[in-house]
């Protein structure tokens, strides 16, 4: 019998009047649903892109219509580090030892050119994306990105996260150790 | 005082040591050998009242000797003008006297002069790096450091890699095709 029948059937079973409010799904879609609509981001505004955060994190745009309005200057507190403006070599491992500080599970968006790619700085300072240094997990091209794009990213990102193995594929180790 | 009063001031006071002077719309500029340049500098802050020291600036002219140039923008808030007292130093002994003594402010214009000319101030109270780290082995605003950087490596602090140029920083093709054939660059 297939995971969808059998859910098909317990809702089937399932009399409202009598149980209360009950709902029936899988851990991994019901973790994932929580992580994808309360993203902390940290914001890790280096340059003119960290502007357009700001502008999407203010009323206008309202980036807390996705859940992701709580920016967070502790590393410790956050989920998604938003990479904003140009990481130059001198800043890069400081970013890198700001990811590292974050606890799992945790993203990373490069927002904009110079984040992506180094952008227009082809130069002895700038590192030429941050993907050299952190996975990332949504590029969002622009110079800088409207905020638009910037919550279209986030959109991005919410759907992969619904798609991630939230439990079983990311807690192999201890479901192992568990089991024997 | 205009500063045309301050060059000349400086031609009876330095004689000897004036190497030339010029006018470009209403910009004055006044070279001095490098051993009078202190001297020059501080007679312009007490004398002159050149209190603010606007920048310092570097220049590397490979090829000709003297190598480096270095010009001091200086301002006056007293008498609104302004001065610009240049001097030069062959690249044996990249190095100039310290203003720091007469402008405080000149401390990090030349921790920077040194960060990206490779430039010595003598009795500079604190002469590092100020813009790359600590420890970086090339100063990259010297003419013979290419555009794109030299790989370097120092674990735990930093490192820096060639930036892909393909022909130029800025190259771009308008018009047909795609990204990937309009922006070489964008390819690789």
């Amino acid at each position: 019998m297939s995971e969808d029948s059998q859910i098909s059937q317990l809702h089937a079973a399932y009399d409202s009047k009598i149980e209360g409010n009950i709902i029936f799904t899988r851990v991994d879609a019901a973790i994932n649903w929580m992580r994808k609509n309360s993203l902390w981001p940290m914001p890790m505004g280096l340059a003119c892109c960290a502007i357009e955060l700001m502008a999407t994190g203010a009323s206008r745009f309202d980036i807390s219509r996705f859940g992701s309005e709580v920016m967070r200057f502790s590393p410790r507190q956050s989920d998604v580090m938003i990479v904003a403006g140009t990481v130059t070599y001198k800043m890069a491992l400081a970013v890198k030892r700001i990811y590292d500080q974050m606890a799992e599970p945790k993203w990373v968006i490069a927002m904009g050119a110079c984040a992506s790619s180094g952008g227009m700085y082809r130069s002895y300072a700038v590192l030429q994306g941050i993907d050299r240094l952190l996975p990332v997990d949504v590029y969002i091209s622009g110079c800088p990105p409207r905020p638009e794009a910037l919550l279209e990213g986030l959109m991005r990102l919410q759907r992969k996260i619904e798609t991630e193995p939230a439990l079983l594929e990311q807690k192999k180790e201890l479901l192992a150790s568990l089991a024997s | 005082m205009s500063a045309a009063d301050s060059v000349q001031s400086l031609k009876e006071n330095f004689a000897d040591s004036l190497l030339g002077q010029a006018e470009f719309r209403g910009e004055h500029t006044v070279t001095v050998k490098k051993e009078a340049l202190h001297d020059v500098l501080a007679h312009c802050r007490e004398a002159l009242g050149y209190d603010y020291l606007v920048d310092i600036t570097t220049i590397d002219n490979t090829g000709r000797d003297p190598r480096f140039d270095i010009a001091y923008e200086l301002y006056s808030y007293t008498k609104l003008n302004h001065l610009r007292i240049k001097s030069s130093t062959p690249e044996d002994e990249a190095a100039f006297p310290t203003v720091t003594d007469i402008w405080p402010t000149a401390n990090w214009h030349e921790r920077e002069a040194w960060d990206m000319m490779g430039i010595t101030f003598t009795g500079h109270p604190d002469l590092r790096r100020i813009l790359m780290w600590e420890g970086y082995p090339y100063h990259p605003l010297r003419k013979e450091f290419p555009l794109a950087g030299k790989p370097s490596d120092m674990p735990d602090v930093a490192f820096t890699g060639v930036a892909p140029l393909q022909g130029g920083p800025f190259v771009t093709c308008g018009g047909e095709g795609d990204t990937a054939s309009r922006e070489p660059r964008s390819a690789s």
